[in-house]
C-alpha cells in the first residue's frame, strides 16, 4: 500500500544531485542557462498579463527594480525580507531532497510566528535581550516541528500521502493561529485584534548601521549548513537515498520511518525558525488574519535552484526584489501585490516547459 | 440544550451542509475521475477559483444563473487544460505544475476582480429554489433537500451518472485502465493520453461548477481566495471513497456539515468565533485520515507519466 503513494518523490534536480560534483564549465553554463530562461520567460509572459490590465510592464518593472534593489531603503528591506525566506528555503531543501513533499510551511511558519509573538513581551521585562531571542528562536523552530508531526507519523507508518495531510495541517494552523491571536494572546491595549508587541530594543540586532535585521544572517547560515549536510554528510546521503528510491534505502538497511520523521521535524523546525525570525526580526507582533504565505511562493524557487543552497540563495534574492518593489509598486502603480502570485506561477510553468525542451534536446543529442 | 434542537436549527443545519457540502462533493467527483485516470489533479483548488470567479462574472453580466455555471464550468476547464497540456501531453510534474495552477488561478482572480469592481462586492440576486411537489413538505428536510435550485438536483444526477459510467461501461473502464495499467489500455488500441485529457477536463468542469456553485449559491458574491481549501478537500473525499462516487456525496455531506456549523449555531443563538468553526472541516479530514488512512486506495500508476514502450 505505501509503494502507491510514493508516486510524488520530487523528480526534478534528481539527475543533478545524484551526478559527481564539480563538472565542465559548459555543464555549469548549461545549468545557468537552465536556471535562467525560466525567469526570463516569467517576466516577459507576466509582462504580457500587465499589458492586458492596462498598465505599462516597463514602468511597472522599472518601479520594481528601483524600489527593491536600487533604493538603499529598499534594498535593506529587500536584504531583511531574505532572512525567513532562507530559512523556508533550507527547510524544503532538506524535504525535497529526501522525497517529501512538506507543503505546510506556512502552517508552520505562522503557529510559530505567534506563539514566538506571544512569549517574547512577556519574557522581555525579566531575562536579558540575548536569552529572550535565544529561547524566541528555539520554542519557534520547536512549534513548527510540533506542527509537523502528524503528517510525519501518517507518512512514516501509515503511508499516508503527505502533499494532503501538511496541506490540510496549514489549513488548520492558519485558523489556530488567528483563534490563538483574538481569544488567548490579544494586546488589551489596542483595538484590533493583535498581539502584544516587542519592542524595537528587544529584538534581533541590526546588521551595522543598516535597518538589515541580523535575520539574513541566521537564514544564510541555514541554507549553507543544510547544503553541505545534504551534500558532503552521511546523514545527508540516507536523506538522498530515501528521496530517490526509498525501496532501495530499506534494502541498504535504512530505517526508512525514523529518517521520514527526521526529515519532516527538521523541515518544520526550519519553517518555524522562520516565523520566529520574521516576528523577532522584522514584524513585533501578529496581527490578526496575518498570513504571508511565503511557503509555498518558495517552493518554486527552490525548484529553480534545483535544491542546491547557493544557487537558493540567489533566487530568493531576486524574488525578494520583487516582493519588496511589488508592493511599493502596488501602492504607486495599483497593480495589487496578487500580481507576485501570477508571477510564481508563470515562472513553475516555465522551468517545467524548459526541463521538458532541456530532455527533449538531450534525448536528441544521444 | 433542548432548545438549540428545534426545526429552525435543524433544517438550516442540513440546508447548510448541503450548500457547504455541494461544491466539496463535486471538486471529490472531479478528482475521483482524474485520479481514477492515473493523474493526481493538486491544480483542482486553482481550478475550483477560477470557476468560482468566472461563474460569479457570468452570472453578474448575463443575469442568467444557468450561463453562470456554464461560465463556470468552462473556467474550470481553462484551468484543467494547462494541467492536460503540461502533465499528460509533455509529462510535467503534476505535483509543481497543480501548484502552479493553483497559485496561478488564486493570483490571477483576485487580480482580475480588483481591476473589475476595486473593493467592491456586488451581490447577486437570490437563486430562485424549485420545490419537488410532495417531498417538500416533509417537516425539517422537505425544506432543506427538496427545495432547493435546480443545479442541486442535476448535481445529485452527476453522482449517479458518475457511478454508472464507473461501473457498466466501456468508458469506466478505459479510465480504471489509465489509472491501474496505462499500457493494457494502450494494448487494447485505446488511447491513453486521450482518456486521461477528456479525464482531467472532465474534473475542471465539475470543479468549475462547484466553484461556480460557492459564488452564485453560497456566498452570492465573489471574494479573492474563497474557495479556501475546498478543492484539496475533495482531493480526501476522492482518496477515502476508493472509487467509489456515492462515498464522495457522504463525506461532503459530513464536512459540508462541519462547515456549515457555525451559521447553524447563530440560529440557535450561540455564537462562537468563526475561526474556530473553520477549524472543524480540516480538523475532521484530518481525524478521517488518522483513523481510516491506511484503507485509502490509490490507483497504481496515479502521477506517473504514461510513454509508449518505455519500461
Amino acid at each position: 500500500m505505501s509503494d502507491t503513494t510514493e508516486i510524488a518523490a520530487p523528480e526534478i534536480g534528481s539527475d543533478a544531485l545524484l551526478a559527481p560534483r564539480g563538472g565542465a564549465w559548459r555543464e555549469r553554463a548549461h545549468l545557468l542557462v537552465l536556471a535562467l530562461g525560466p525567469v526570463i520567460g516569467a517576466v516577459l509572459l507576466s509582462g504580457l498579463v500587465l499589458l492586458a490590465l492596462g498598465v505599462n510592464p516597463v514602468a511597472y518593472y522599472g518601479y520594481v527594480v528601483e524600489r527593491g534593489l536600487l533604493n538603499p531603503y529598499g534594498l535593506q528591506a529587500t536584504l531583511t525580507r531574505m532572512g525567513p525566506l532562507l530559512l523556508i528555503a533550507a527547510g524544503l531543501i532538506v524535504a525535497f531532497r529526501a522525497g517529501i513533499w512538506n507543503l505546510g510551511g506556512d502552517g508552520q511558519f505562522l503557529l510559530s510566528a505567534v506563539i514566538v509573538a506571544a512569549l517574547g513581551p512577556l519574557l522581555a521585562p525579566y531575562l536579558p535581550v540575548w536569552l529572550v531571542l535565544v529561547i524566541g528562536l528555539v520554542v519557534g523552530a520547536m512549534v513548527g516541528a510540533a506542527w509537523s508531526v502528524l503528517p510525519a507519523l501518517l507518512k512514516a507508518y501509515q503511508g499516508v500521502n503527505e502533499i494532503i495531510t501538511t496541506l490540510m495541517m496549514t489549513f488548520l494552523g492558519v485558523s489556530l493561529a488567528n483563534v490563538l491571536v483574538k481569544l488567548f494572546f490579544r494586546d488589551p491595549a489596542t483595538t484590533v485584534p493583535q498581539t502584544r508587541t516587542l519592542i524595537v530594543a528587544d529584538r534581533l540586532p541590526r546588521l551595522f548601521d543598516t535597518t538589515i535585521s541580523s535575520g539574513l544572517i541566521i537564514g544564510l547560515v541555514a541554507i549553507i549548513v543544510v547544503h553541505l549536510v545534504m551534500t558532503r554528510t552521511a546523514f545527508g546521503l540516507k536523506l538522498r537515498i530515501v528521496g530517490a528510491n526509498p525501496r532501495a534505502a530499506i534494502h541498504a538497511g535504512l530505517s526508512v520511518p525514523a529518517l521520514t520523521v527526521a526529515t519532516f521535524a527538521i523541515s518544520a523546525a526550519l519553517a518555524g525558525l522562520a516565523g520566529a525570525v520574521e516576528i523577532m526580526g522584522v514584524q513585533g507582533n501578529v496581527r490578526a488574519d496575518w498570513n504571508p504565505a511565503y511557503s509555498l511562493t518558495v517552493v518554486p524557487l527552490v525548484f529553480l535552484a534545483r535544491f542546491n543552497g547557493f544557487a537558493s540563495i540567489a533566487f530568493v534574492f531576486l524574488f525578494s526584489v520583487l516582493s519588496i518593489g511589488g508592493e511599493s509598486a502596488a501602492r504607486r502603480t495599483g497593480v495589487p501585490n496578487f500580481f507576485t502570485l501570477v508571477v510564481v506561477a508563470i515562472l513553475l510553468v516555465m522551468l517545467g516547459i524548459t526541463e521538458y525542451l532541456d530532455q527533449r534536446r538531450r534525448a536528441a543529442g544521444k | 440544550m433542548t432548545a438549540l434542537f428545534t426545526d429552525a436549527f435543524l433544517t438550516s443545519l442540513v440546508l447548510g451542509a448541503l450548500t457547504a457540502g455541494l461544491p466539496l462533493m463535486l471538486a471529490g467527483l472531479g478528482e475521483q475521475i482524474s485520479e481514477k485516470a492515473g493523474v493526481l489533479n493538486i491544480g483542482i483548488e486553482g481550478m475550483m477559483l477560477f470557476g468560482a470567479y468566472l461563474g460569479f462574472l457570468v452570472a453578474y453580466d448575463t443575469g442568467s444563473i444557468w450561463l453562470g455555471f456554464l461560465g463556470g464550468g468552462i473556467g474550470g476547464m481553462l484551468v484543467a487544460a494547462p494541467m492536460a497540456l503540461f502533465c499528460i501531453r509533455l509529462g510535467l510534474s503534476q505535483i509543481v505544475i497543480g501548484i502552479a495552477l493553483t497559485l496561478g488561478a488564486e493570483g490571477l482572480t483576485a487580480l482580475l476582480h480588483h481591476f473589475q469592481f476595486a473593493q467592491s462586492y456586488p451581490r447577486l440576486p437570490a437563486v430562485e429554489t424549485l420545490a419537488i411537489p410532495g417531498l417538500s413538505h416533509i417537516p425539517v428536510l422537505g425544506p432543506a433537500l427538496f427545495d432547493r435550485p435546480p443545479i442541486v438536483y442535476l448535481a445529485m444526477l452527476a453522482v449517479a451518472v458518475t457511478a454508472y459510467v464507473f461501473r457498466y461501461t466501456q468508458a469506466g473502464l478505459a479510465l480504471q485502465a489509465a489509472g491501474d495499467k496505462p499500457a493494457a489500455l494502450d494494448a487494447a488500441g485505446v488511447d491513453v493520453g486521450r482518456v486521461r485529457t477528456l479525464a482531467v477536463l472532465t474534473t475542471g468542469f465539475l470543479a468549475g461548477v462547484g466553484g461556480a456553485f460557492m459564488s452564485q449559491v453560497g456566498a452570492g458574491i465573489f471574494v479573492p481566495f474563497m474557495t479556501n481549501g475546498a478543492g484539496f478537500i475533495g482531493i480526501v473525499l476522492a482518496m477515502q471513497a476508493r472509487g467509489r462516487p456515492l462515498f464522495v456525496l457522504a463525506g461532503a455531506l459530513l464536512f459540508g456539515a462541519c462547515l456549515s456549523a457555525t451559521t447553524a449555531l447563530q440560529v440557535a443563538g450561540v455564537s462562537i468565533p468563526t475561526d474556530v468553526i473553520q477549524m472543524l472541516p480540516f480538523a475532521a479530514v484530518l481525524a478521517v485520515l488518522v483513523l481510516f488512512g491506511r484503507r485509502a486506495s490509490l490507483p497504481l500508476a496515479l502521477g506517473t507519466h504514461y510513454v509508449r514502450g518505455a519500461r
